[in-house]
């Protein structure tokens, strides 16, 4: 027990106190964060997830700034009851262009993460403007001023820019295209090919059904994405993940 | 400054450490609490042993106990599935109009199809399977495309007005803003509301009982009193997908409407289908 009894020395020297205690959080730090850098099975490969188009990641900008991942977290754990209800779990490949991820820690609200396809723009644009007017129960605040704000498409190239630069594989093409393709995907008589071949997948609607490109549309093509993207028919789960 | 009485034999030991004669016990820690504190630690070591843990080159330990949540919850879902297998078939490939009549079955229908409904319905129709404005109310015995179980059933497994099924039911209503004169649109709107019992303006509703005649009895009958091949609403009721007063109608006919419902089969099984079926039939308007 000797070299137990010296906790005397460590414990009236606080210089000495500051910098174990720093070494202690530093190993435990390196352990937990450093392997997710290199173990090859942090985020598994998958087919069909892309980076979000322009509007999406727009609207995915929306939805961080009204907070809505205080409320409604995209994260669906292994669990029967949440594979029941929301779909498939949540695959880590799934978030690895959300710079933040949304996952949230919270659920006020439902899980969002594979909200795509489950409503119709009709009912988002209703829901938006007034949660209880389809879900009585709810308190959710009103969204409606979301579909008043129009969108012109000024930064969207910056924001773009902006994710290629923490890792967002964005090409040269998709950056200088970006305002173009932001208002392709909202104008379903616009020429969209070439959005549809840089981001594929991506669903081509006037999504609030108004003139102009809003909040709205880009939140709800946002949320009509979420979760669609990978293709469940060829992925196979790894039991050891 | 107050007398630190001497020390005296049986008096607990002191850290030396004294303020203004105020001294520190040197207690050892107590037992109970030292040894749930190795306890944790040697817990700590088997718990990283038996459960995934130490990060290696290419992937962690798996753990000698072999515990992955994504195979328990595939096991916990198949457990699932293999217990209800029996009872699904049976539902899947009974005849549908005969299965209220069973009993057992009928019970697990309803209450399959209740879970089915509040996962995948309850979004458009409401968790009471009440309606709002533009989505059907399922609890009345008003139906668009009509009410037994073999309807209910066509309805849900093909849905209405969507790109996604061929078999899909479908109509489409003009939008009478490109047809007919805003004065005409006003006095059919009269007779509609007319129709339906509402506090119409006569001078405006005669003459739109001719508008109606010419233009809207075709799908929705000459009485108004709708068709369910067409999914026409019934006119001269009181209930109202898009509203019944004056500017709901006016909107109606100006613009028409185009309510969309998915197809199901590519989403739930038959027997799920079969069940969400059931569930709406009994809720109260079931023909």
């Amino acid at each position: 027990m000797s070299i137990l009894s010296k906790h005397k020395l460590i414990e009236t020297n606080a210089t000495l106190l500051l910098i174990l205690s720093f070494l202690v959080v530093t190993i435990g730090g390196i352990v937990q964060i450093v392997p997710l850098f290199y173990l090859e099975n942090t985020i598994e490969k998958v087919e069909g997830m892309r980076p979000y188009s322009p509007l999406e990641l727009t609207g995915r900008d929306i939805y961080v700034r009204e907070g809505c991942y205080v409320c409604h977290s995209q994260m669906i754990r292994p669990m029967r009851d949440e594979v029941e209800r929301y779909g498939h779990y949540s695959l880590a490949a799934e978030s690895m262009y959300d710079h933040p991820h949304q996952w949230g820690s919270k659920r006020t609200g439902p899980d969002l993460a594979r909200v795509g396809g489950r409503y119709s723009d009709d009912w988002h644009i209703d829901h938006l403007r007034d949660p209880q007017s389809v879900v009585p129960e709810s308190i959710m605040p009103k969204y409606g001023f979301l579909e008043r704000t129009l969108l012109d498409a000024e930064h969207v190239q910056d924001l773009l820019e902006t994710h290629a630069f923490v890792g967002v594989p964005y090409t040269d093409e998709m950056i200088q295209s970006a305002a173009a393709d932001f208002r392709a995907q909202a104008d379903p008589d616009s020429d969209y090919d070439d959005m549809l071949e840089r981001y594929p997948g991506a669903q081509v609607r006037n999504f609030d059904g108004q003139p102009g490109i809003s909040e709205a549309d880009a939140l709800i093509a946002y949320l009509q994405m979420l979760g669609t993207l990978v293709d469940f028919s060829t992925f196979t789960p790894d039991a050891s993940r | 400054m107050s007398k630190v009485p001497p020390k005296q034999e049986g008096d607990p030991n002191t850290t030396g450490h004294s303020w203004d004669g105020i001294e520190e016990f040197d207690n050892p820690m107590p037992r109970w609490w030292l040894w749930t504190f190795y306890a944790t630690i040697v817990w700590g070591v088997i718990y990283t042993i038996a459960y995934p843990a130490w990060p290696l080159v290419s992937s962690a330990t798996a753990g000698l106990l072999g515990y992955s949540t994504r195979a328990e919850v595939a096991a916990e879902i198949s457990a699932v599935e293999e217990a209800n297998a029996g009872i699904n078939a049976q539902l899947a490939s009974a005849e549908l109009t005969e299965i209220s009549a069973d009993t057992t079955l009928n019970s697990y229908a309803v209450s399959s199809g209740a879970a089915v409904f509040r996962t995948w319905c309850a979004q458009c129709h409401g968790s009471g399977a009440a309606g709002f404005v533009g989505y059907p109310n399922l609890l009345d015995d008003d139906w668009l495309w009509g009410g037994d179980i073999e309807a209910i059933h066509a309805t849900i497994a093909h849905g209405i007005r969507n790109e996604e099924d061929p078999d899909a039911r479908y109509s489409e209503m003009p939008a009478f803003g490109e047809i007919l004169e805003p004065e005409e649109i006003s006095q059919v709107v009269h007779y509609v509301m007319q129709l339906s019992g509402g506090d119409a303006d006569a001078g405006l509703a005669g003459p739109g009982a001719e508008v109606f005649a010419d233009n809207c009895s075709s799908c929705h009958g000459e009485n108004g009193l709708g068709d369910r091949e067409l999914g026409a609403p019934n006119l001269a009721d009181a209930i109202w997908l898009y509203g019944g007063d004056e500017a709901a109608l006016t909107e109606t006919v100006t613009y028409s409407r185009y309510g969309v419902m998915p197809p199901w089969t590519q989403r739930l099984t038959e027997a799920q289908i079969r069940a969400v079926a059931l569930y709406v039939h009994q809720l109260g308007g079931g023909e």
